[in-house]
């Protein structure tokens, strides 16, 4: 599941150009419903291949995005002359940038970097999202069979969180890349996995752990004079270790003995 | 030896379910009195879970339909609850015992509404019945199989439904909490609740249950206990194994053969 983010930041790749050949240009919402739609395909693929196919779902993942992040490759280089868009841009991302693309209205007032809007519509999109359907997201990810027989849409909610990850993923990819993206998925909730057992402060204390690393990361690559997402990834990963060497109740080094169940 | 009654709270009709085209249960034919303690019997592979599955619209039939309480399911989801096999979810999932029997509150809950305290006392009230109120805030993790067991059975009570479909509750737990499950599940039966439950062990069967349904890929049988675990039913359903091992049993008996040689 926690590939899945991977998956689909690479197989947006092939949406990303064709909404460009589309419509010329380098708007946000066009590339954002092109990718989007990649997006879904992605999960509908793996669900598809692993479901009625057999295929063991990691096996499905690799299969699918590969393919899709192929083919993106392959538009990418035959257009390469026509379109506007390289392949380190799409796959490094470069937070530096991002002060540098304003959005200016046509009377010329500037309304600051254009991703900044972009991605606090999505992150407010995502809370209401999470805001809304919390018990059941809660659910289905726990037991699906039993939310299925009180009468919840499994196939639904998963495709709806599906969603909820293609967009931020599409989202955010373009400014920072889509191995920060990854990074950013994966690691601040596997941290707080190891730091919490309960969901809600799981979540809280991702997004936590997330700005951490973003803040730290950053004054990391001003020191080295490195790159920032590099820095930013970096710290993520090292979050995770502290967490899985001090963590308090699962951390190798400081575990308490576990609670022994008691016998009724 | 299919018998059927009058007004039943489920009625299943020519029901075949296959995976990957091939089919695991043929044409079933059943119906099951309201209030009673229902048995699903017969060997591994046999389709018991799928049998409730698909009766639950969790699988989808190849043929045939279902009724419960005379409706299709989808107008009395509200009042059927389900206990799936323990095995079946990850118990290393970060939620508590209570966020898990809470669960049960969920489908009488709308998509924007929170539970509410009338909510959390039923929840409270439902661990309380499985005596695992001291539990309430420990981790899922943290809890053994037979807590585990105990924690689903809570989640469906909390939900005070009228049916209840319930996957082996009494695989890998201890003689404590079976005796206790099973007690639980004569008090829901005193209430009018119907109680489908799959079972694997024989030996206890003629005493939990009150309604056995025999299966095999086809349905053997289908009546009063009594009437339906019988030596005969019993062979059909398990095919050769308990031939075997009863005409063993015959042979000893008949021939006074020293079960272990005498010294």
């Amino acid at each position: 599941m926690a590939m899945v983010g991977d998956a689909i930041s690479h197989a947006v790749l092939p949406g990303i150009v064709i909404a460009f050949l589309v419509t010329g240009s380098r708007e946000s919402v066009p590339m954002l419903i092109g990718a989007g739609t990649l997006g879904l395909l992605t999960t509908f693929l793996i669900e598809f291949f692993h479901r009625y196919a057999r295929v063991q779902s990691d096996a499905a993942i690799g299969v699918t995005f590969t393919w899709l992040f192929a083919i993106g490759i392959i538009l990418l280089s035959v257009f390469a002359g026509q379109v506007d868009l390289d392949q380190d841009c799409v796959l490094y991302g470069e937070i530096a940038y991002v002060p540098l693309d304003i959005w200016l209205t046509d009377s010329g007032y500037n309304f600051g970097p254009r991703t900044i809007w972009t991605l606090s519509v999505v992150a407010l999109l995502i809370t209401a999202f999470i805001f809304v359907g919390y018990k059941e997201l809660f659910l289905t990810a726990f037991d699906p069979g039993y939310a299925a027989a009180i009468g919840l849409s499994t196939t639904a909610w998963y495709y709806a969180l599906m969603g909820a990850v293609s967009l931020t993923t599409v989202a955010s990819f373009e400014s920072v890349g889509a191995i920060l993206v990854v990074a950013f998925l994966v690691a601040p909730p596997a941290t707080a996995y190891l730091l919490t057992d309960d969901f809600r402060q799981m979540l809280l204390l991702s997004v936590g752990l997330g700005i951490l690393a973003s803040v730290a990361g950053y004054y990391l690559a001003v020191w080295l004079d490195g790159s920032i997402a590099g820095a930013i990834a970096t710290v993520t990963g090292l979050e995770f270790m502290l967490a899985l060497f001090f963590s308090p109740s699962r951390g190798l080094l400081l575990r308490r003995k576990q609670v022994q169940p008691v016998q009724l | 030896m299919i018998l059927h009654v009058e007004n039943p709270v489920v009625e299943v009709h020519d029901l075949t379910v296959s995976y990957d085209r091939k089919p695991v249960l043929w044409g079933v034919d059943l119906t099951l009195p309201a209030g009673s303690l229902v048995g699903v019997i017969g060997p591994n592979g046999a389709g018991k879970s799928t049998l409730i599955k698909a009766v639950m619209d969790l699988l989808s039939a190849g043929s045939g339909y279902v009724r419960i309480f005379g409706k299709p399911i989808e107008e009395v989801r509200n009042r059927i609850s389900y206990v799936p096999q323990r095995e079946s979810v990850d118990w290393d999932f970060p939620a508590s015992v209570f966020d898990v029997v809470l669960m049960g509150r969920y489908g009488k809950l709308g998509l924007f509404s929170r539970p509410r305290k009338a909510d959390k006392d039923a929840a409270m009230e439902a661990l309380e019945k499985v005596n695992m109120q001291a539990f309430a805030k420990r981790q899922i993790s943290q809890l053994s199989g037979g807590q585990q067991q105990r924690v689903f059975l809570a989640r469906a009570l909390a939900q005070n439904a009228d049916i209840y479909f319930m996957d082996e509750p009494f695989a890998g737990v201890d003689i404590a909490t079976e005796t206790a499950i099973i007690e639980l599940l004569r008090t829901m039966r005193e209430q009018g609740k119907t109680v489908v439950v799959v079972h694997h062990d024989l030996q206890s069967a003629a005493e939990y249950f009150d309604w056995v349904v025999l299966l095999n890929m086809r349905l053997v049988a289908s009546g009063p206990t009594e009437k339906v675990l019988t030596q005969e039913l019993l062979e059909h359903t398990y095919g050769g194994r308990l031939t075997v091992l009863t005409k063993v049993g015959d042979l000893l008996r008949k021939q006074q053969f020293p079960a272990r040689e005498k010294k």
